[in-house]
Formats: structure tokens, sequence, C-alpha cells
């Protein structure tokens, strides 16, 4: 503690953040990019400006025994968000507590608690095997060997991994190293585990798996809290006690999915599927739409829009914009809220 | 125990378990760690004979192509090894946990000296079958002299691991550009009092000129005239930097690492 610091004071401030298995306040992070010379040349711009903010003012609480979900397209800022939290990149501005102590001082006490699983991750060495890569990631956080291997056994068994533990890892598939991956972050038994994407391109039967153990995992833990990114909003619903949606580096909104939902409940989601417009922007003058996203599905060549009303008379002006162009409607659905359509009413866009 | 030193020491054996068993589970290393550096010995041994040089000198080649498998284990394994990790996506993984750092490193050396161990006896093997070096003698010197060259050595491919952190890619330009000029400023083939002594001295800041040099002074005593300095003060000179270079290891990664988590280079931008 630093001379002349308060005792009193800085103890109530930890045990104010002891509350919470992560808090985030005013949390900012802003990564400088080299610029090309090119780009040096031109005039600054959006795109070749030399800051990039990937977090921006964030605040989140989330208590222990949760199962939160950050839930945001790629580029969202998820990520970078999971890094600072795990002590791997430090913020530019505000700060930020796991577990009760700041990322910038006491990484050693963070660190013996939490553990990190990225989707898409094939940490490890490949003449190990899958166990020997698990144990040996075990023996950074102090855990007894003996220990780890029965921990590692259970745990490849959960995961449909345990033929294969005694197999290389380079013999391993893409999917196996993930689960393998599973099995490293869990193998420490940590308070707070951060998963980033953890179902990403895996198979749906592997996805079952892992949001199975996850969810198990911490309803049978009462203290074991999980951080948990996707873009996945079926995931997040499924699987969140709750959901903050970033996007742009900002947290847009943070409740219960059900709570979320109830946001556009009032309104109504309109599904359409059509052929491609030429312009859109048509959309937006017509009174009554919230907000709707747009995507071209590149194999059927096609539309889909996603509207959020709040007056169902906007249906037929959508309807009009669309057969005044000559184009097909498709299919037209009206459907129940998802946090899919939270993000649209949000945002303006889709998830993906 | 401490829990400091138990999470130290089993981080330790964790990390020198995979350079343990890589040195031994794939038989290829017989082929690349033995018979490459025993052809690189074949040349300077013709070379020497050729000239009808004293025997000792063939007892020096060999000698120095067992300490090429230190050396290549530090340049390789040790110094650019933090840049490998990132590149594989272990090094957030290692960054994230609470080990020391140092417990990275050090296991990284002692997994190291293990393989590069039985590589180096390999080669003094084949070297002295095929090529019938001198008598050797054995004094209990050359033990601590061995020992403190290795971990001068090691520390010294700490200091540079730390300093690869942040260099990313050039870590492996570096390790390129370094290999051939060390070997020949630490008379790796020949004695380093050959270069002349401002040239030597200058080469003795890495700890393998020295090492080499005692041991040989040691090993062949009636060529001892050739060795730079005495072997009592190169000892000195490596216990020294067996202290510093460690020391350095250690305030320089803990330097790189809070750098990296300011700037965001202990992962990959797709990690």
């Amino acid at each position: 503690m630093a001379a002349g610091a308060d005792p009193v004071a800085s103890e109530s401030n930890w045990w104010n953040h002891m509350n919470y298995a992560v808090e985030t306040k005013n949390l900012c992070r802003v990564f400088k990019r080299k610029r090309s010379r090119k780009e040096r040349k031109q005039e600054p711009t959006k795109e070749n400006q030399k800051e990039v903010v990937a977090l921006d003012d964030v605040n989140i609480q989330v208590k222990e025994g949760e199962l939160f979900g950050l839930l945001g397209p790629n580029g969202a800022g998820k990520t970078t968000l999971i890094k600072i939290l795990s002590t791997l990149l430090l913020p530019t501005k505000g700060e930020a507590w796991v577990a009760g102590h700041n990322v910038a001082e006491d990484t050693f006490n963070i660190r013996m608690k939490i553990n990190s699983v990225s989707g898409g991750e094939s940490s490890g060495y490949g003449l190990l095997t899958a166990r020997e890569n698990v144990w040996m990631f075990s023996q950074f956080y102090d855990v007894p060997s003996k220990v780890a291997k029965q921990r590692a056994d259970d745990l490849f068994k959960t995961f449909g991994l345990y033929e294969k533990r005694n197999q290389k890892m380079r013999t391993l598939s893409t999917g196996e190293r993930q689960k393998m991956g599973m099995v490293r972050g869990f193998i420490t038994d940590p308070d707070i585990i951060f998963l980033d994407e953890p179902t990403l391109g895996l198979d749906v039967n592997a996805s079952r798996v892992i949001r199975r153990f996850v969810a198990d995992w911490v309803r049978e833990h009462e203290k074991k809290t999980v951080l948990l990114t996707t873009h996945y909003m079926m995931e997040a619903e499924e699987l969140c006690d709750r959901v903050a949606i970033i996007d742009k580096g900002k947290v847009l909104v943070c409740d219960t999915p059900e709570n979320l939902k109830k946001t556009v409940r009032r309104s109504s989601t309109l599904r359409l599927e059509i052929d491609p417009l030429k312009d859109y922007s048509k959309f937006r003058d017509i009174p009554g739409i919230r907000n709707f996203s747009k995507k071209v599905n590149p194999e059927t060549n096609r539309s889909e829009l996603v509207f959020v009303i709040d007056d169902e008379a906007a249906v037929s002006d959508i309807l009009s914009v669309v057969t005044g162009e000559g184009k097909r409607i498709h299919e037209l659905r009206k459907t129940e809220p998802t946090l899919e359509d939270v993000f649209v009413s949000l945002v303006g866009r889709a998830l993906e | 125990m401490n829990i400091h030193l138990r999470l130290n020491l089993r981080a330790i054996l964790g990390r020198a378990y995979p350079r343990v068993i890589g040195s031994l589970r794939e038989p290829s290393w017989i082929f690349f760690e033995i018979l490459l550096p025993v052809l690189a010995i074949a040349a300077y041994v013709f070379i020497y004979q050729a000239l009808e040089a004293p025997p000792e000198f063939v007892g020096f080649v060999i000698l120095g192509g067992a300490m090429t498998a230190f050396w290549l284990n530090v340049l390789w394994s040790m110094a650019a090894q933090l840049y490998w990790e990132k590149e594989i996506g272990n090094l957030q993984l290692y960054m994230m946990a609470p080990m020391s750092r140092m417990s990275l490193l050090g296991g990284m050396a002692v997994g190291g000296i293990f393989g590069s161990s039985i590589h180096a006896s390999a080669t003094v093997l084949i070297g002295v079958l095929l090529f019938k070096g001198p008598a050797l003698v054995f004094p209990l010197m050359l033990i601590p002299i061995f020992l403190v060259t290795l971990i001068a050595l090691y520390g010294m491919g700490m200091m540079f691991a730390s300093l690869y952190l942040m260099w990313g890619r050039e870590a492996w330009h570096m390790a390129s550009l370094m290999e051939e000029p060390i070997y020949f400023v630490s008379g790796f083939y020949f004695p380093v009092k050959a270069l002349g002594f401002w040239v030597a001295l200058s080469a003795s800041v890495i700890p393998i000129t020295l090492g080499l040099d005692s041991m040989r002074q040691l090993l062949f005593p009636s060529v001892a005239a050739w060795g730079l300095f005495p072997v009592e003060i190169e000892l000195g000179i490596l216990v020294v930097l067996a202290i510093i270079f460690p020391i350095m290891a250690r305030i320089a990664l803990a330097r790189m690492e809070n750098l990296a988590r300011r700037r965001g280079g202990l992962t990959l931008r797709w990690q």
C-alpha cells in the first residue's frame, strides 16, 4: 500500500468490489495502430484513423454465481474486455476488478482464481498427448499432479474425448482441440471462467455438449461465475442469467434475456425473405418501424429482412415497397421477439 | 511449503516436461541434432588433420560441436521461444497463469538443458569414436565450469526471450543474424585466443566463449597456453555473468510484460 494511503478506505474499497465477481467502471481501451505510408499522406478519416476505440465507457457488474453473457457482433469489443479481465491487457482509462482485485494492480490474486477458453484456440504442443497438455497447463495453477490427472480424465469423459486423451495433440481434429481447450480451462477449477465464443465453429452436437456442461457447472457450483461472450443469440438466450449487448465498444443494454425481450414485446417482429431490392432506404421513411436489418443470403440470392415494428399498419407499407419494385416475397413471418430482435431494435442491423 | 515456492516449482516442472519429452519422443532428433553437427565437426577435424595440428585440436572441435547443442537450444528454443509461443497461442495462457514468469523461462531452460545434454553427450561419444581424439583428463573443476557456463548461457537466453517478446517477427531474424557470428567469435572450433585479445575479450560477454575456453584448458592441459585467461579468472567472470543475466532477464521480462499489456502485445490480433 502506498505510504499515506488510508487503510480503512482501501479495505472498504476492496470490500465494495468483493460483492461482484467482475466489475468494470468507465472502462475504455484504445488501440493505436500504425498507419501505412499511403494512409499518412491522406487526410485522417474514420477508416484510416490512428486510434481504434475497442471499449468505450463500459460499466458492468457480474454477480458471484452468475452466468453472464456478452452478446455482440464480431469486432464489438467482447474479446478486448475478456483480455482486460484476464489481465492480458491494461485498460486505457477506467478500472476493472475481478474477484475484488484490480486488474491493473493485483494480478496474482486474480490469476489464481480465473481461467479462460477461447473458441478456435489451438494452444498446447503437438508432440504431447491431450492429457499431457492439460496436465502441463494445470501445473501453472498449483494443481497437484494426481488431482489434475483425475480431473482431466473426468473432463475428457464429459467432453467425449476420453478415448483420445492419450493421442498426440497434433492428431486431433480442430473440434477435438477445442474440446481439449475446455478441459484445460476447467481443470484448474477456477472461481471465474471467461469463455470467449467457446462454440465457435463447432458442430451442433459438440456445441450442445459444451453448452450443457457450462450450464450444469455454474448451477451445480453455487459460487462459480462464468462470463461468456458469443455472437450466437440462441446461446446467450439459452444459457445466460443476464446478458449485456455490446456494439462498437459500448454496452447498449444489460438485463435478463426475458426483460430484454420485453423491451421489444410491445413491438412485433416481421421476417421477410424477398428478391434483393435496389434501394432499402425507403423502409426508413415508413412510420411505425422501430428499426430493421437486412442480409443477403448468397446461396439463395435472397434478402432476409427483419423489421421491429411498433405499429401493425407498417406491414402493408413494407409489402407495398417490395411489390412496388416488382420483387417477389418468398416468405413472411411474424415471430416472437428474440435477443437478435433486441439487437436489431437497438442498432439497426443483424448480429452476424 | 510456501504457496509461491510450490506453485513455481510445479510450473518449472510443467514447462520443462514438453522439452524433455520432445527431445526423446521424435527419433528425427538423432539426424538433426547429432549426425548434422558431426558433419560440421568432420570438416574442421579433417582440416586440422591435414595441417598436422596437435591431436588436442580434434578434441577442441569435438567439445565445440557438443556445446553447439546448448547454443542452438538457447538461441532458437529460449531466445526466440516466446515469439513462437505467441504465434501458436500459448503465450497468453502462460501470461494469464499465476506463476512467476521466471518459472516459465526456468522450465524452458531446465528442459532445454536436459535435452541438449543428451544431444551433446551423443555428439561427444560419436566424435570420439569416429575421430579418435586425444586422451582426456577429467578434473573436478570441469563440473562447476560446465554448470556455471550453462546457468550464464541460459540466463542470457532468458534475457533475450524477454526482449524478443516485443520484437515479434524480428526476433526470428535477430536469432538468424546472431547464429553464425557468435559461432565464429566464440571459438566453437578453434581457440578463441586466435582471434586476438580484444576480439576474444568482447566475445567473452557470451558465456559459451569463456566456458569453452576453460573446459578446453582443463581437458587438454598440454595446450593450455591457448587459453585466454587462467581458468580461475574465467570461472569468476562466468559466475558474474550467471548472476547478472538472470537478474537482467527478470527485470526485462517484468518491463516487457508491462509494456506488452499496455500495447496489447501478448496476443495476436485474432487470438
